[in-house]
């Protein structure tokens, strides 16, 4: 059934440009259920008998717990049970994913939080009532004692103790290669910047929520309501809690948007499970807004200390960076990742001879860090970016003029790096970098822009643009898996490992399926989030369904095609090099008239009772595996124009180009939504948004009042470019990923117009750039 | 937008749903005085709009034991004109103050002002009057209230009393209003036709709380300004006309130059709730833009 | 402590008569009492624009009235934009121009903009960004919703002028 150890090139690949159906931007299957308001969100999930569960969090940053109250509680009407660390202390800490880094055990997190209060939302206890309103209620009188302890909030300053015997620092992630000290001491010109991310992270609209349920029937643990690593997830859940993996299914229906920050094993989800196992009753948990805020994972924040060695051309000669990750109060589910991808990342599209980087992973008592879309690539590409165009304005040369020089040629591709992210070894799979420069930089205008401003100046104005190369990567490995049959009524089902967080998985697989199978896109159904459909999956993450489950899907379809044709041939009387497929029907390829045959009586002709199939396995049916050791690598440039009011301080982003090879776009119109709406969130953590803390820990910002997410009144005009000049040769589709391209390099270009508009090259070191510190800036260089 | 992310900044994860209440729907202006009289001493307050209260309940803040919803009250939601006055009834919604209702300057300038404030859903149910009671030193109307020459109208059990606008705001989200008085009526002057007005505000997001908000009325006499009046919302604690800076722009010529020597003067004499110096940065920004606005001189 | 409170919603034309605590929001008895799921919670303190409904014609935020308040108004759902199950122009041009990824933002905009065309059809480009900027959308970077509202304005143009014609 596998053939998962042929090489890539003897599979067949799709051709490149636009197909029957690949390539177009056809509308969605999954748009009917959400624009009537019949999706299934996990708050529109109800059971009979459920409960409610209502989380109660820390109040202070840092304590240590001595008592938590719980009798008046218990006495509020409609409550059930109240647990505390004791009532869950058969259930382990929360573990990570495989990772080479060591030494991260003893920081997870428990599900409820034992000695120690961590940070400000971390879950202490957690009641069930038969109301929501009425579990708040009771949640309100939980009274916990603690005894506050110092808190840590900077993670560049001395460490300090996670608990005894264990400091805040668990690990450093050090990478290098080339001779770093040599390229400093032989350099023509070293720059030094310091630089800083704001915290911020996804925040999807929809909140998290998980429903349990046990099906003593049929000896089933339930997870409704989760989206991204169903089968991580479900195998972790069943261990965590005692049960064999066959006995969890999760399941997903419609997600509200996922980032990054939904769908990782958070202790709620191990509640609900918990819970609905002891209670026997289903429990219900749905996050509101002001929890998210300090409970769900947080992003982003890393302070750099970078220099650069170059030579008198501007040519990088070595990059040596020193980092400080603030991760917040535990390790979460991802480990170490998004250090070891901001390391590993950090060259981006450049040649780079020599390297060393130290990424300080830091805990500090602020909610837990994770991976937030471009994660370690939005830090980074700001760090990179910014280090270009200091060296620019140290030797004096154009800011485009750096970047052609450094930039890794097409000739050089496939392009190693002695480096690896996420146990696998950087290779640049293709890519034709300048060139997708130069067709920014013309659809944008930018030669012809450079006389706008500085007509614009003399007029008065403060505006500048700016640019900014990034290098994304996708389709993370190894594997993922979908079976595609068709049944006796000709419908096709594809079942897929993959996840979906709202993107459009359903269509961009199906169109796929479509083009190989020789059917209507929109009569395929997927299904996919379930693990009692199929045994394995790596779920939606890193840009990888399209790649990874979408070449499963290519090479499923394939076969279902291969063996629908065969069987079609015996009965026509025709070899199956004569057929095709079009619309459902096996016919002559040739399209000379002549006998043809529905799918679907093809498929009832390989049914379980044919004698035709005698001996052999029945149904029209194939499941495919893709497997990768490589990443994929998509790239492209941001190019800003923005304009800064001197009395406000505010900026304001008029023009936007986001260039984006992404080697084949399945549906362009699902592309461009992605890069639109990634760069809506750069946008908002270049610009607006941002997790502030009081010295003493406590969340400032816990309302959308405060947290502040762009409106379209804050967007600029937005440009898309899509490119498909360099496909992966990794796949036999040639993708490569659209999800984070959008967003990565926000930040960076953002920071680089505001220097231009200010005339001060180096101004922006930190983001987001509110209106004050552009104010102060302004004030300083008057 | 009527959430006050100063007020809600305790941090705590708490609760989203309101605590337990009262509800009442009195049929006329006497049930709800007499309520308010009840029940004002055990934490009652007035739902009208709710667009401020209801979020400070969500998040436990508000945790009135007993609601008087006004919304049932025939004529509450009356709007006039009457003898160069515009009277605005308690349930009269933002909605419905702009130029379709008021004529003049002071239409125009209500449309502005209306256009400034949160959203289009939030200004279908928010009240003017509601508003005015719940005094956010950003609200444009306050600012406009204490700007304008207003009139408010008080009524309990105990009897009616009228205080002018300036004196109303009191102090952070305080105001006149004693626990059992409701704000029955609002009066605004109509503006005569060669009154001029200018308002500029600045905040971080599109219907943001303002972070600096100015207002500026006045006429031109011989090309000179003549009673001017001078309004900060968003910086102090209340908003106020800045006496300071008015003295500074009577019977001078407008220009930019002048502009920048009235918002100095206001610099110096305000009282921010902020230490921020860019606080005051920006209301030296805004008042200057409402100058350029209200005298049609660039800035 | 919390007294209840009979009252009858009209939801899409239909009554439907629960028992309510004061303190339930309308977006929570439209969701939980009457069982239309359709309207969202994305912040439940009146920011984010997810539990937009109209309330006699115009558009309000579910999450900032209560049960009570909205007794015996006409209030609209997205449940009840389809006619006889065919979709409303704007919902069909929302299809057509992408204008939603995950969806749960969109019942909101869905009120909003059938207010927003309801009211006017012409509405200028600023007036409409303005209006826009009342819901948060954090999926689609809010492009295709505007060219959504065009689309659903010329396809209501055009279905009014083939109606006169017929």
């Amino acid at each position: 059934m596998t053939d998962a150890l042929a090489p890539v090139k003897e599979r067949p690949a799709l051709a490149r440009g636009p197909g029957k159906v690949v390539g177009h931007a056809v509308t969605r299957i999954e748009d009917g259920p959400l624009v009537r308001g019949e999706g299934l969100f996990a708050a529109d999930v109800n059971f009979p008998r459920q409960l409610h569960m209502r989380m109660v969090r820390a109040e202070l940053a840092h304590a240590r717990i001595l008592a938590v109250s719980t009798d008046a509680a218990r006495a509020m009407p409609g409550v059930v049970a109240i647990w505390t660390a004791e009532d869950v202390a058969d259930i382990p800490l929360i573990p990570f994913r495989a990772t080479k880094v060591r030494g991260l055990e003893p920081y997870c997190q428990p599900v409820l939080a034992r000695d120690r209060m961590r940070y400000v939302g971390e879950p202490v206890a957690v009641v069930f009532a038969d109301d929501p309103y009425r579990a708040e209620d009771a949640a309100e009188l939980v009274v916990v004692e603690a005894e506050e302890l110092s808190v840590l909030l900077d993670a560049t300053a001395p460490l300090g103790e996670f608990s005894p015997g264990q400091d805040t620092e668990p690990t450093i992630v050090r990478k290098a290669y080339g001779e770093i000290d040599a390229a400093f001491r032989d350099a023509h010109a070293v720059v030094e910047l310091e630089l800083s991310v704001g915290r911020h992270s996804g925040v999807p609209l929809e909140t998290r929520g998980a429903i349990a349920r046990y099906d003593a029937a049929h000896d089933v643990l339930e997870l409704h309501g989760t989206a991204k690593k169903q089968h991580w997830n479900r195998d972790e859940i069943a261990r965590l809690l005692g049960r064999p993996p066959q006995g969890v299914h999760l399941f997903e229906g419609h997600v509200g948007g996922g980032f990054g920050v939904r769908g990782e094993l958070y202790p709620e989800d191990l509640l609900v499970c918990a819970a609905a196992l002891r209670l026997r009753r289903p429990v219900k948990w749905i996050e509101d807004r002001r929890e998210h805020l300090v409970a769900t994972n947080h992003s982003r924040e890393q302070h750099h200390r970078i220099r650069a060695a170059v030579d008198a051309e501007g040519r990088l000669l070595g990059i040596d960076d020193v980092f400080f990750h603030d991760q917040g109060a535990y390790v979460r589910t991802h480990g170490a990742r998004v250090v070891d991808l901001a390391a590993g990342m950090l060259p981006g599209p450049y040649r780079l001879p020599a390297y060393r980087v130290a990424g300080h992973f830091r805990l500090t008592n602020k909610t837990p860090s994770a991976t937030y879309r471009a994660p370690g690539r939005f830090e980074t590409t700001f760090v990179r970016e910014r280090l270009m165009d200091a060296i620019a304005a140290r030797l004096g040369l154009d800011r485009v003029e750096v970047r052609r020089r450094n930039l890794v040629s097409a000739a050089e591709m496939p392009h190693a790096r002695p480096l690896d992210a996420l146990g696998t070894e950087i290779v640049l799979d293709s890519g034709d970098y300048e060139g997708l420069l130069d067709k920014a930089l013309s659809r944008f205008g930018w030669n012809a822009l450079q006389g706008e401003l500085a007509a614009r100046r003399a007029a008065g104005e403060c505006v500048g643009a700016g640019l900014a190369f990034f290098v994304e990567k996708s389709g993370l490995g190894p594997s993922d898996g979908v079976r595609v049959s068709v049944d006796a009524n000709g419908a096709v089902e594809l079942v897929s490992g993959a996840a979906s967080v709202g993107q459009g998985v359903e269509t961009a697989l199906a169109q796929i399926c479509a083009e190989a199978l020789g059917v209507d896109y929109a009569r395929i159904r997927v299904v996919r989030g379930r693990t009692d459909r199929i045994e394995f999956g790596n779920g939606a993450h890193a840009s990888r369904v399209t790649v990874m489950s979408g070449s499963a899907t290519w090479e499923a379809a394939l076969a279902v095609r291969a063996m629908a044709l065969d069987t079609a041939a015996t009965l026509l009387q025709l070899r199956p090099s004569d057929l095709t497929i079009r619309d459902g029907e096996v016919c002559r390829a040739d399209g000379l008239p002549g006998p043809s045959l529905a799918l679907a009586e093809v498929a009832r002709r390989m049914g379980p009772n044919s004698p035709a199939m005698r001996g052999r396995t029945p149904g029209l049916t194939a499941e495919k595996w893709f497997w990768s050791d490589h990443m994929a690598y998509p790239y492209g440039v941001h190019l800003v124009l923005v304009r800064i009011d001197r009395g406000t301080g505010q900026v304001v982003a008029e023009r936007y180009l986001v260039a984006n090879d992404i080697g084949r776009a399945i549906n362009p119109m699902l592309v461009e939504g992605q890069i639109v709406g990634g760069l809506a969130q750069g946008l908002g953590g270049a610009l607006l948004e941002e997790f502030r803390y009081d010295p003493s820990g406590q969340p400032l910002s816990t309302t959308f009042a405060d947290y502040l997410i762009p409106t379209i009144a804050e967007m600029p005009a937005a440009d898309v470019l899509i490119a498909e000049d360099a496909p992966s040769p990794l796949n036999p589709l040639g993708v490569k990923g659209a999800g984070e391209g959008g967003t990565n390099g926000v930040g960076a270009a953002i920071a680089a117009a505001v220097d231009d508009a200010l005339l001060r090259p180096g101004a922006v070191t930190a983001l987001p750039v509110v209106p004050a510190t552009v104010r102060r800036l302004l004030d300083t260089l008057a | 937008m009527d959430l006050d992310a100063r007020e809600f900044q305790d941090g705590r994860p708490g609760p989203m749903k309101p605590a337990p209440f009262h509800y009442h729907s009195p049929g006329t202006e006497g049930e709800a005085l007499a309520l308010l009289a009840k029940f004002a001493p055990e934490e009652g307050r007035i739902l009208a709009g709710g667009q401020s209260l209801i979020p400070a309940m969500a998040l436990r803040v508000a945790r009135p034991a007993h609601l008087v919803d006004i919304g049932g009250i025939a004529g509450f939601d009356r709007l006039t004109v009457e003898d160069g006055w515009l009277r605005i009834r308690p349930c009269v919604r933002h909605a419905a103050l702009g130029t379709e209702a008021v004529p003049g300057p002071l239409g125009a300038l209500l449309e502005t002002l209306r256009g400034q404030i949160a959203h289009l859903p939030i200004r279908t149910r928010g009240t003017f009057c509601g508003s005015l009671a719940n005094a956010d030193p950003a609200s444009e109307w306050c600012l406009l209230a204490a700007t304008l020459g207003s009139s408010m109208l008080l009524r309990s059990l105990r009897g009616g009393r009228e205080i002018a606008g300036e004196d109303f705001f009191q102090g952070f989200m305080t105001t006149a209003l004693d626990p059992d008085e409701m704000l029955v009526e609002v009066r605004l002057p109509l503006l005569a036709d060669t009154v001029r007005t200018g308002f500029f505000e600045f905040s971080r997001r599109a219907g943001d709380y303002a972070q600096a908000a100015a207002l500026a009325v006045l006429e031109l006499r011989d090309g000179a300004i003549v009673a001017p009046r001078l309004g900060l919302g968003a910086v102090e604690d209340r908003p106020r006309r800045l006496a300071v800076a008015e003295a500074v722009l009577e019977g001078r010529v407008p220009s930019s130059a002048l502009f920048r020597e009235a918002a100095a003067a206001a610099r110096a004499a305000l009282v921010p709730m902020d230490e921020d110096p860019y606080r005051l940065d920006l209301a030296q920004t805004v008042i200057h833009r409402a100058l350029a606005a209200a005298t049609g001189v660039a800035e | 402590m919390s007294d209840l409170h009979d009252i009858t919603l009209v939801l899409n034309g239909e009554r439907h008569a629960v028992r309510v605590e004061a303190r339930r929001t309308l977006a929570d008895v439209i969701r939980e009492d009457c069982g239309l799921t359709g309207t969202h919670l994305g912040c439940e303190h009146g920011v984010c624009g997810a539990c937009t409904v109209l309330m006699d014609g115009q558009p309000v935020r579910a999450c900032l009235v209560f049960g009570v308040q909205a007794r015996g108004r006409a209030i609209r759902t997205v449940e009840g934009l389809a006619e006889g199950g065919r979709l409303s122009p704007l919902q069909q041009a929302f299809i057509d121009e992408h204008a939603l990824q995950c969806g749960y933002c969109t019942p909101g905009f869905l009120m909003l903009c059938t207010a927003i065309l309801e009211a006017d059809p012409e509405i200028g480009d600023q007036a409409l960004v303005d209006a826009l900027s009342s819901n948060i959308c954090r999926c689609t970077g809010y492009a295709n919703i505007v060219k959504a509202v065009r689309a659903a304005a010329a396809a209501m143009r055009a279905g009014t002028a083939a109606a006169e014609m017929a």
